[in-house]
């Protein structure tokens, strides 16, 4: 379904991806893992077309992705759901959550996915009228992984969906993930919980200094000793 | 007497009782950690016990003295510095001049701008950035962007920091080697408060834990008390797994 080949990116004249390659099948989960500064956001913000690579190409559903626009490329299917929210501040919760679904706007359905989401995160229906800058910083991740969810997408995108939420919530957002995946979508998971991440992917990726360093089914991860001795700390 | 103590402090916002009638007591050398539900008001407490925000009611003491309402950098000054949830830095200034200015803050003009920068080397250092000194602070991953806060508020020399979140999306290496840096700043004689969600640094570094949940205290105590807490399984842990390690 999504096709990365020898992609490599630069920031002016440092590299950050040397040569990643990465497919990831329909209906698949596969995880990014790496420790900070690995390139594991360059790397979906590359797939996204928020960042233009040097060379390589990306190929979703036999399309050429790389000299896309962001925009056609989210139309085409692909929901990135980035570090830190991205959320529109001043505007109010559901207001948000109503522009998650904006390449299908005038469909039916909306209003069902909007229900669906406040299901997963019933803090958010709680304060659907409040402006998203009023939110906490677990509540704006929640509303960022609503939103992204709104598009109904084909391949999701999620970056760190755990991020700064409490244990409880962040059982829930993988309850969540698990559920998107059972209901058919295809999951790319950059992660920094590692061990959980490798508990729910079919296959992962490890990066390191911007290359693919392993790749493999979990249990090659699980087992592996420099996964658990650099990154899952036993 | 604690280093920092806290009474019935509350503050609301509009009809919304963000913190409300909250004792806390520090005691000087401790490292105790504040968790709670995603908007139970821990990052607000921190507003409040810096001076970002001003308290609705109630009083916090530091040294015996009340300092609710005074100014943020009057509070920084006393002693007490902090990191941000979403981190403050200046964009376009470097990772060594964040921690040279946080070195020259409240100093006077006598102060020799080597010695600062001779500090800040150090802290960058303890922080593991010295190789980033120079790169713009916008160009760090957000990991690094943290560690860089951390530097400083060290630099301004407190004795008693507060850490939001600094663990938030690191690896579980990662959190073995900033709970190694935090005992390392606690032996250096500086009283700890942090806020976290990462469970792993929290069971292993705090010698006591606050819960708060809808702006109240919960519970307080050991974290192998709090880990089997019910009320706090219930609303924030999920699990008493934590109980175990």
């Amino acid at each position: 379904m999504l096709n990365v080949d020898r992609l490599s990116l630069f920031y002016g004249k440092i590299q950050v991806l040397w040569d990643v390659s990465l497919t990831v099948a329909e209906k698949e989960m596969v995880a990014v893992i790496g420790s900070n500064a690995s390139g594991k956001t360059s790397l979906l913000n590359t797939i996204s077309g928020l960042l233009t690579p040097s060379s390589g190409t990306v190929e979703f559903l036999g399309r050429v992705l790389q000299k896309m626009p962001a925009y056609l490329i989210a139309r085409l299917g692909i929901s990135h759901i980035p570090e830190g929210g991205g959320l529109f501040p001043d505007m109010k919760v559901h207001e948000n959550l109503e522009l998650g679904a904006y390449i299908h706007a005038g469909e039916k359905g909306r209003k069902e996915t909007i229900e669906w989401v406040y299901g997963i995160f019933p803090s958010l229906a709680a304060r659907a009228d409040r402006l998203a800058k009023t939110l906490s910083g677990g509540e704006r991740q929640m509303l960022a992984i609503g939103r992204g969810l709104m598009s109904k997408p084909r391949l999701c995108m999620l970056d760190e969906p755990s991020y700064a939420l409490s244990p409880l919530l962040v059982m829930e957002v993988f309850k969540a993930v698990r559920e998107l995946r059972d209901r058919g979508t295809t999951i790319l998971l950059v992660e920094q919980d590692i061990k959980r991440a490798l508990e729910m992917a079919d296959r992962a990726y490890l990066l390191e200094n911007g290359h693919v360093v392993l790749e493999g089914p979990r249990d090659l991860f699980l087992q592996n000793d420099h996964v658990k001795k650099a990154y899952l700390g036993l | 007497m604690g280093i920092l103590e806290g009474e019935k402090v509350t503050k609301f916002f509009g009809g919304l009782a963000a913190v409300y009638d909250v004792d806390f007591k520090i005691k000087e050398g401790e490292i105790v950690g504040l968790i709670g539900p995603n908007g139970a008001g821990k990052t607000t407490l921190f507003n409040l016990i810096s001076g970002s925000l001003s308290t609705t009611g109630g009083e916090i003491r530091y040294q015996g003295k009340r300092i609710s309402n005074l100014k943020p950098h009057q509070i920084c000054k006393l002693g007490i510095a902090r990191t941000f949830q979403s981190v403050k830095l200046f964009g376009n200034i470097s990772v060594s001049d964040h921690v040279f200015l946080g070195s020259i803050c409240g100093t006077t003009s006598k102060t020799k701008t080597a010695d600062a920068q001779a500090k800040s080397a150090i802290l960058l250092e303890l922080v593991g950035l010295s190789a980033r000194k120079s790169d713009l602070a916008k160009n760090l991953p957000l990991a690094e962007q943290k560690r860089l806060e951390v530097a400083r508020a060290l630099a301004t020399g407190p004795r008693v920091l507060l850490l939001d979140e600094v663990m938030a999306g690191l690896t579980a290496t990662e959190v073995n080697s900033f709970t190694t840096l935090i005992h390392q700043i606690r032996s250096g004689g500086t009283t700890i408060l942090l806020v976290e969600h990462v469970m792993q640094a929290i069971m292993a570094i705090c010698d006591r834990i606050i819960v708060l949940h809808h702006g109240v205290k919960l519970a307080e105590g050991l974290p192998q008390e709090i880990a089997k807490n019910q009320k706090v399984i219930e609303v924030y842990l999920g699990t008493d797994a934590y109980a175990e390690r």
